[in-house]
């Protein structure tokens, strides 16, 4: 039997490094270096720590210290919070902002990672114990592997399909082919929207797609990714040029305008199914058929 | 999506017969005064000129 030192030790590096494989500066800009950084890694750190002293603890036997897992999902929920403050806060100032929807995600996102790093260290320490290092190794890949494909959840570009759409104006409504985003008054703004604007139609592929779009909080994550990844010409006082994605009542396409600092076309439409889908956007409400179908039963109406 | 935040911040018109209330309103004489007065006021007021198609303009702020 290998000393528990070494069990815990081994799950303490899986997971640890587990968190660092999970903790980069996206497009989101988020966390931030090094500050960030570090408040995470050392999270990740006592949160692996914790899965790694499970297994000598029941081995040991000392149940009762198991019941401080409990504990430290009380702590992750406070990650949660944190995270969700950090960004409320920085919201204020955002010129595009994220949405409140985007932020419960990434603040989820933050939370439950932790919860994967502990599985990684508590899978390893269980291999280290009956398998020796080589068996902690493979299952400390395999774990890392498991979380890199887990937490990557799906993204627009699956779900919709996007093209390029044409931007004009309907006397002072701009429009996004058939979709009517908003008022401009200014005809200097006008010229100015039609010479440096794009805009792109959203089209869902399925039902689900379409209630999942239909989601303000999604739309305005689409919006918030497009003007990050192409930057955005909007200022405090040009609000003309927010990035708006609007939909068409009738088909549930959804129309995005944008004022890039890079007029790129392709880009735009890499960026737009580079968005990922917001837990609270995802619905499925083609799933819910069975379901209607026999509550229809035994109302009598089928 | 800025909901429940939309307010009227002035409005500017060569209409005078056509608004009253309780925004500020700015007689032009004239489209260009109109648009030049519009112009004036969405910058100083970070806000957004939309047209009532009437010779009105409205500036609101959003969020």
């Amino acid at each position: 039997m290998p000393d528990y030192l070494v069990v815990i030790l081994a799950g303490v590096i899986a997971g640890v490094s587990s968190r660092i494989v999970l903790l980069r500066i996206d497009y989101r800009q988020y966390p931030g270096y090094p500050h960030g950084y570090l408040a995470h890694l050392s999270l990740g750190f006592v949160s692996s720590a914790l899965g790694a002293v499970a297994i000598p603890a029941i081995l040991k036997p000392d149940y009762t210290a198991v019941t401080f897992l409990a504990l430290a999902a009380q702590q992750f929920r406070e990650i949660r919070t944190m995270e969700r403050r950090t960004l409320e806060s920085l919201e204020r100032t955002e010129l595009v902002k994220r949405g409140l929807d985007y932020i419960e995600g990434i603040a989820r996102t933050f939370e439950a990672r932790n919860y994967l790093v502990m599985g990684t260290a508590f899978v390893t320490s269980l291999a280290a114990q009956f398998g020796g290092l080589a068996a902690a190794v493979f299952t400390a890949l395999v774990a890392l592997i498991f979380s890199h494909y887990f937490m990557s959840g799906d993204v627009i570009g699956n779900i919709c399909d996007i093209s390029p759409a044409r931007l004009y104006f309907k006397g002072p409504i701009l429009m996004v082919d058939e979709i009517s985003i908003m008022n401009v008054g200014l005809e200097s703004m006008r010229t100015k929207i039609l010479k440096d604007g794009l805009a792109v139609k959203i089209r869902p592929i399925d039902g689900n797609a379409r209630a999942t779009i239909h989601d303000v909080g999604q739309r305005k994550a689409i919006a918030f990714t497009a003007a990050v990844i192409l930057g955005t010409k909007k200022d405090v006082d040009i609000p003309e040029f927010t990035p708006m994605a609007r939909k068409n009542p009738d088909t549930g396409d959804v129309g995005l305008y944008i004022l890039p600092v890079e007029k790129d076309m392709e880009q735009l439409i890499a960026a737009v199914k580079l968005t990922p889908v917001l837990e609270s956007a995802r619905s499925k409400p083609l799933k819910a058929g069975p379901v209607i179908k026999a509550a229809r039963k035994e109302g009598g109406l089928n | 999506m800025n909901q429940n935040s939309e307010s009227i911040q002035a409005v500017v018109t060569v209409n005078m017969d056509k608004v009253s209330g309780g925004a500020p309103i700015f007689f032009a004489r004239n489209e260009d005064e109109l648009i030049s007065i519009s112009i004036k006021l969405s910058k100083i007021l970070d806000s957004t000129v939309h047209e009532l198609e009437n010779g009105t303009y409205i500036v609101v702020r959003h969020e």
